[in-house]
């Protein structure tokens, strides 16, 4: 196993272990469905036109508590040394951290969508655009999560910092995915070019996040 | 030991100085590591050991001056880079996957670990937690080792084990800049004294 998967595997067995971020990320998802369900009340239209917009914000929301989690416990115990003295290019070694935090929160908000969207009175021919929308775009908010994690590596209690950082970055996906999910419901042709314009804005974090991650981590070396 | 190939690594520093959050703290350092050489760098609280040690480790950039290495470099701290939720093997596993080196058992039978094989780090004592993160040494096989305060937290016996691997690395090439406020029995190892810049100041 080389270096790049050994610390994916890592990532995402601490992630499932006590204390790990991948539960805390369902729950908190789940939490914010329901009580969203709840204050809507019993209106069943109009629960199904927003439901895409809340499972997407909800997505988001839950994406953000865990970012903390990413870069901050390796710099405190060390393991941030390890990472960077056993990397030749520390831009892989945040790209790796991304897909961890991806495979731990982002995949299991996704794994958690049917569920919740049967709660918001979603069609089965909603479910499709909207899974398909989280998939492409909840990437891109791992990978510039994982950047602003970096950035405030040296920080503690960072996660409001974190959110302020995140949010206008997390904007385009937020706008893209929902309207890629709510337009791929109504049948509108603009649902192709939400998807496009979602999977630019997840490319372009992965090209952008890993170099701006590792050069952050660079400076939060000491 | 295996029979591995002798290491030929060494280390250069020239006029070297380091800072911490914008301040200058050493300054001033000329040092040369040869193979099988071993220095203790001692100095009061504060003197810039730990920061001098990443700087030479290539962790930190220097304020100034030069640093050149030949071989591959190893910083061990305080902090011992182990993951309390993961076990002693999983913990050496993963290390090893890194430096894409190191047999985990030869390393963890050294420091005395292996009735913790499959314990949790979490559940260590802060002793047998300071073995582990030292074992990472081990697994590294990387010839310049640069460590932090090894034997703070260890045992008489620890302490041994520590100066035998530090011997046992010597024999084979290798080298080691060692910061510690205790005793270590290290023969032939070269002494380097921090002063407080502070108090010279």
């Amino acid at each position: 196993m080389n270096a790049f998967a050994a610390i994916i595997v890592r990532d995402v067995a601490l992630a499932f272990r006590a204390g790990g971020g991948a539960l805390q990320a369902a729950s908190f998802f789940a939490l914010t469905i329901v009580l969203f369900a709840l204050a809507i009340g019993p209106d069943l239209t109009l629960m199904q036109r927003i439901a895409a917009p809340a499972l997407w914000t909800g997505a988001l929301l839950a994406t953000q508590i865990s970012l903390e989690q990413i870069y901050r416990p390796d710099r405190e115990d060390g393991s941030l040394d390890v990472l960077v003295e056993t990397s030749d290019t520390l831009a892989f070694v945040a790209l790796a951290k991304a897909a961890g935090h991806w495979l731990s929160t982002g995949l299991v908000l996704i794994a958690a969508t049917p569920v919740l969207a049967l709660l918001l009175n979603i069609s089965g021919a909603a479910l499709v655009p909207l899974i398909l929308s989280l998939l492409i775009g909840t990437p891109g908010l791992s990978l510039i999560g994982a950047f602003a994690g970096a950035l405030t590596a040296a920080l503690p209690r960072a996660g409001l910092l974190i959110a302020i950082i995140v949010s206008p970055l997390y904007a385009p996906i937020l706008i893209f995915g929902a309207g890629a999910a709510a337009a791929g419901a109504a049948g509108d042709p603009q649902y192709s070019a939400n998807l496009m314009l979602l999977g630019a804005s997840s490319l372009f974090a992965a090209v952008i996040s890993p170099l701006a991650s590792a050069a952050a981590l660079r400076f939060n070396l000491d | 030991m295996p029979d591995v190939a002798p290491f030929s690594a060494g280390l250069t520093a020239r006029n070297l100085a380091v800072a911490r959050g914008g301040r200058i703290i050493v300054d001033g350092v000329d040092l040369d590591l040869a193979p099988g050489e071993a220095i203790v760098l001692r100095g009061p609280n504060g003197a810039g050991k730990t920061t001098l040690l990443r700087a030479l480790a290539g962790l930190l950039a220097p304020a100034a001056g030069a640093i050149q290495a030949t071989g591959e470099r190893v910083f061990c701290g305080v902090r011992s880079a182990t993951k309390p939720a993961l076990t002693v093997d999983e913990n050496l596993r993963f290390w090893a996957r890194l430096y894409q080196s190191g047999e985990i058992e030869s390393a963890r039978n050294r420091l005395g670990l292996d009735d913790y094989a499959k314990r949790p780090a979490g559940h260590l004592s802060t002793g047998f937690l300071r073995r582990l993160g030292l074992a990472r040494l081990l697994l590294s096989s990387r010839p310049l080792w640069f460590v932090d305060e090894p034997t703070s937290g260890l045992d008489k016996d620890a302490s041994a084990i520590f100066e035998g691997i530090i011997a046992d690395h010597r024999k084979t090439g290798g080298a080691a800049i060692i910061a510690t406020h205790e005793t270590l029995n290290a023969p032939g190892a070269r002494q380097l004294e921090l002063r407080n810049a502070e108090a010279a100041a």
